[in-house]
């Protein structure tokens, strides 16, 4: 990007049925978050930024994933992102639900985009668990503060990336625009910084939360 | 399963015979066991560490119970005990519930951490508490973990986590979702500064505390037959419709699939960490 070996790692739900099913409607499995800590290693070796782009409703709750070691798998990436070597910005496109986002979202930025939401988990989840009711979701996807909005408020997310009206799926080019000269400026900002200065800010990034 | 006291039979207490008063004074000091269904004197339960003395089925233990029998007595000094909860989302009734089990518990959040002596051997101990709020994560418990860790690396000493919880607190949304990004990376930072680090699974440790902390100990321990998973039966039932086989994310299973080292019970615990705090001094 703009001359500089970049990383990308994303979560991609698909934008059709047998696309959601290809792609598991973007929950991960744990073999999916260990393929990813292995190319942000490969990453670190070569001195590669990372950019993640979050999406998906959750890490998947089956049966192969429990055996397979889901909790262990999203723990051990956000333990290795806090000491990767190289700058790491986090972008949630979509849908940024529960561990299963965070499992590549620890960066030294992260961002949103305006229409997007993070949160703990879907707020149909919340619903159930609260309120004992998934269909109060909308009263819970209220209370739970998920928008960009609410998230930079909170010091969660750093910065906010404009839509067009009606959502970024209308003005494709120049919201793909806006993103890349986020990423430029703030990768070249991170190299700036010595890798203790750049682990330390990180480190505290997420120990103010 | 704790058999409540019967109800009060108003005035007619003079009519029922001398050993039903007796006997109804008795109850509340028997548990059943809700694994072998077997009825137990409560100190005697008490006395054998509360794992049963039929059955050996490991009842869970509040934080107090637990810290006194892990720490040498008298000497775990606590440490975090002023960072209480917090209501970053302003969500109706959560603070009146904390209130509310603060008093029930005699506890003020759902883990509790100090530094004391295990057979002399100096540590660091955190110790989570299921009564309250299931042992759910919010902003305070990872705070208090963070700064567990972060005296361990200061202090150059072993740090051991007692893990039970539900996961993430619901009530605390997002804030609490990014607990489990900071005990990681404070994990990574023990990590570097090559501090041991053990941690023991205890029934029931799920969601963001297993996705966190929990699952990135140097040596992991459990006690047997706990329920340890990211997500739990129920959802998981929920998505694949259909019930889970017996034992399924039990502490066998886990150890059967690579997860924890070793099964460890409750009798022999302090015992095991005494000696894994020697081994790694």
């Amino acid at each position: 990007m703009d001359g500089v070996p970049v990383t990308v790692i994303g979560e991609q739900k698909g934008k059709n049925v047998k696309e959601n099913m290809e792609r598991n409607f973007g929950m991960p499995e744990p073999e999916g978050y260990r393929k990813a800590l292995r190319l942000m290693k490969q990453a670190e070796k070569f001195r590669r930024p990372i950019i993640t782009f979050i999406d998906t409703p959750g890490a998947y709750p089956g049966v192969g994933a429990e055996e397979r070691g889901q909790g262990e798998a999203i723990a051990k990436n956000m333990m290795e992102m806090a000491r990767l070597k190289v700058p790491i910005i986090c972008i949630v496109i979509g849908e940024g639900s529960s561990g299963g986002a965070l499992a590549i979202g620890v960066g030294d930025r992260v961002i949103m985009m305006e229409n997007a939401v993070y949160s703990i988990l879907s707020p149909e989840g919340f619903a159930s668990i609260l309120y004992k009711d998934s269909s109060k979701a909308k009263e819970a996807a209220e209370n739970m503060k998920m928008t960009a909005k609410d998230l930079k408020k909170f010091g969660i997310i750093d910065e906010i990336i404009k839509e067009p009206e009606d959502g970024a799926q209308n003005n494709f080019e120049e919201i793909i625009a806006t993103i890349r000269k986020y990423l430029i400026k703030n990768i070249k900002d991170l190299k700036k910084l010595s890798e203790e200065e750049l682990l330390e800010k990180r480190y505290m990034k997420f120990r103010k939360m | 399963m704790i058999i409540d006291k019967v109800k009060k039979i108003n005035g007619e207490e003079e009519k029922r015979t001398k050993n039903e008063v007796a006997s109804d004074r008795m109850i509340g000091k028997w548990v059943k066991c809700d694994n072998c269904k077997e009825i137990l004197y409560k100190e005697e339960l008490h006395n054998n560490l509360s794992v049963c003395p039929n059955c050996g089925k490991h009842f869970r233990l509040s934080a107090r119970r637990r810290i006194s029998q892990i720490a040498d007595k008298g000497t775990f000094k606590e440490i975090g005990e002023n960072i209480l909860t917090k209501d970053p989302l302003n969500f109706e009734g959560y603070l009146k519930k904390v209130e509310l089990l603060k008093e029930k518990t005699k506890i003020e959040e759902a883990v509790k951490c100090g530094i004391c002596e295990i057979e002399g051997e100096k540590a660091v101990l955190g110790v989570m508490d299921g009564n309250f709020l299931m042992g759910s994560m919010g902003s305070a418990v990872g705070e208090r973990i963070t700064l567990a860790i972060e005296t361990a690396i200061e202090k150059k000493l072993p740090l051991i986590m007692f893990c039970v919880s539900g996961g993430a607190r619901m009530q605390e949304g997002i804030v609490s979702l990014m607990q489990m990004a900071k005990t990681s990376s404070a994990i990574a930072k023990l990590n570097e500064a090559g501090i041991l680090y053990i941690s023991v699974f205890t029934d029931p440790t799920t969601g963001g505390v297993t996705a966190s902390f929990a699952s990135l100990g140097d040596i992991i321990l459990a006690e047997p037959k706990a329920l340890i998973g990211f997500a739990g039966p129920r959802v998981i039932e929920q998505t694949i419709k259909q019930k889970l086989p017996e034992g399924f994310q039990k502490s066998e299973f886990l150890l059967e699939h690579g997860f924890i080292d070793k099964i460890v019970e409750r009798k022999d615990m302090k015992q095991v960490l005494a000696k894994l705090i020697r081994l790694h001094k």
